[in-house]
């Protein structure tokens, strides 16, 4: 008789707890006053990759409430509306959530056009919300500088989902 | 048996419920912080005892973070100091040589305009006290521009308090702990200031959208701004003093009016506050809430019966009419370093 298969049980602290904390300290880094070489470090959202790559993971309880609270961090950090970063970034989650059985096994080019939409969708809440708020529209050319380099962090998100995606056995 | 035709297996669907239902929640949650976010901000002025605490925490928190950036800024300093050292040296001499000969104007300028002062009795505008500070963080995007600065109310630091570096106007505070403040930019989006064009004297807003250089809008007067023309802040409204230089106009790729911020010609590591209000500071309060020139006359019709002479009431106004008393000549506002 084969003995089972051990069971690689891969907690919440290993792919919501850890990565939230690692992505709010690179955006503290990020967020230094300085210039190197006289160019000013890039400023992406890096919480948008959790937002994308957790629900191809798996659904999950906690990992809402994380994108919250990392939302929350974003907003206090940067000094803009309390709300608006948590709104954008739960909103990708719910679009990936709701067409995650279209994206999961599909390859990387698709998985990378999802992404690309989830960063316009998130980006496209707040424009929307700020020139509202402020009642002047912010500079697309500012636009497009934020979210190119949020774009190019597609392959940690990829990375995450190779990683994390049916690593518990339980939900195989 | 295979573990997926387990017990386990049916714990997708409920857990894809309880996520969505955990999304839900949280986006109204959201929904509601955005809206009471923007009601605090119409109705009161306060900064919110949750980012006061988040700020004083995020200083030092973003201080350690940063200090192997700061590191490395330091590092790629000396490789392009190293790197550009002639040319920079070359711009600095033609630069000393075109900056002597505007300061021999300048001490001419100066000293008669301290002879009209004396002349005239011109009240001027007193020095401005400032503190030094350090910039912690900051955020560069399309829809925040601001920054973290290790001075706060224990410094004298109040809200509206204009912030400058060594080229120019940076921002304004909008916030205030006891040791931290947040320095809104002019490129925010919500930046609204009142500026004029120094060779025209025409006034303008300047108005930031996240890009590095913010629009001019509502420009007074036809073909009141040329390419070039130096931008200053103009003092209306009394939120900044006048004659803070800001840039120079240019125009955009879109065609419109837009500044070239001098205090992007260097990083603002190090920024001074001006511990400036408004102008009730600079006036004897009492004279501006009398009435407008109080105790003056209509003058008489001609056919009237003369009428006795009264003797003026005296108001806080009236020392405004009376002869010109030399005032000490002084020059325009400058920062000075206050005592924190």
């Amino acid at each position: 008789m084969p003995r089972p298969a051990p069971v690689r049980v891969v907690g919440p602290l290993s792919w919501i707890v850890w990565p939230t904390l690692i992505a709010l300290a690179v955006t503290i880094v990020l967020g230094t006053p300085i210039k190197l070489f006289r160019l000013s470090p890039p400023e992406p959202v890096i919480p948008l990759v959790l937002a994308f790559a957790w629900p191809l993971i798996r659904p999950s309880v906690l990992a809402p409430l994380a994108l919250f609270a990392a939302g929350l961090f974003l907003d206090l950090f940067w000094g803009g509306p309390t709300g608006l970063w948590p709104l954008a970034l739960l909103a990708v989650y719910g679009l990936t959530l709701f067409a995650r059985n279209f994206i999961v096994g599909q390859e990387r080019r698709v998985l990378f056009a999802w992404y690309v939409g989830g960063v316009l969708l998130a980006y496209l809440i707040v424009y929307v919300a700020v020139a509202v708020q402020a009642q002047n529209a912010p500079s697309v050319i500012a636009l497009v500088f934020g979210i190119l380099p949020t774009i190019l962090l597609f392959p940690a998100a990829n990375w995450m989902i190779e990683t994390f995606d049916d690593g518990d056995m339980r939900f195989r | 048996m295979a573990f997926r035709d387990g017990p386990f297996e049916k714990l997708r669907v409920p857990l894809t419920w309880a996520a969505a239902l955990a999304l839900i929640v949280a986006i109204v949650g959201a929904i509601v912080l955005l809206i009471a976010d923007r009601r605090a901000g119409e109705d009161g002025d306060g900064y919110g005892a949750v980012r006061e605490s988040f700020d004083r925490v995020a200083a030092p928190v973003g201080g350690v973070f940063a200090a192997p950036v700061r590191w490395i800024g330091q590092g790629a300093d000396f490789v392009d100091d190293y790197f550009f050292a002639v040319s920079e040296n070359r711009r600095l001499k033609a630069r000393l040589a075109e900056l002597e000969a505007t300061r021999d104007a300048n001490i001419a300028l100066l000293n008669v305009n301290r002879r009209y002062q004396a002349m005239l009795g011109i009240r001027v505008e007193p020095p401005v006290p400032a503190v030094h500070a350090r910039s912690v963080s900051e955020s560069r995007g399309a829809f925040v521009n601001a920054r973290l600065i290790d001075v706060g109310s224990r410094r004298g630091v109040k809200i509206g308090n204009p912030v400058i570096n060594e080229h120019g106007l940076v921002g304004r505070v909008v916030g205030t702990t006891p040791s931290v403040s947040r320095v809104l930019l002019l490129t925010d989006v919500a930046s609204r200031t009142p500026v004029l064009v120094d060779r025209t004297d025409a006034r303008a807003i300047l108005t930031g959208d996240g890009s590095g250089n913010p629009r001019l809008e509502f420009i007074r007067g036809q073909d009141a701004v040329r390419v070039g023309d130096r931008i200053l802040s103009s003092g209306d409204g009394g939120s900044f003093p006048r004659g803070l230089p800001i840039g120079v106009a240019a125009r955009g790729i879109d065609g419109t009016w837009r500044v070239k911020l001098f205090s992007d010609r260097g990083a603002m590591d190090f920024v001074r506050v001006l511990l400036f209000e408004d102008f009730s500071q600079l006036v004897d309060r009492r004279a501006l809430d009398a009435a407008p020139l109080a105790g003056a006359d209509t003058a008489p019709p001609p056919n009237a019966p003369a009428a006795p002479t009264q003797p003026a009431p005296q108001t806080a106004a009236r020392p405004e009419a009376s002869p010109a008393q030399p005032a000490s000549p002084q020059p325009p506002p400058q920062p000075q370093e206050g005592a924190g």
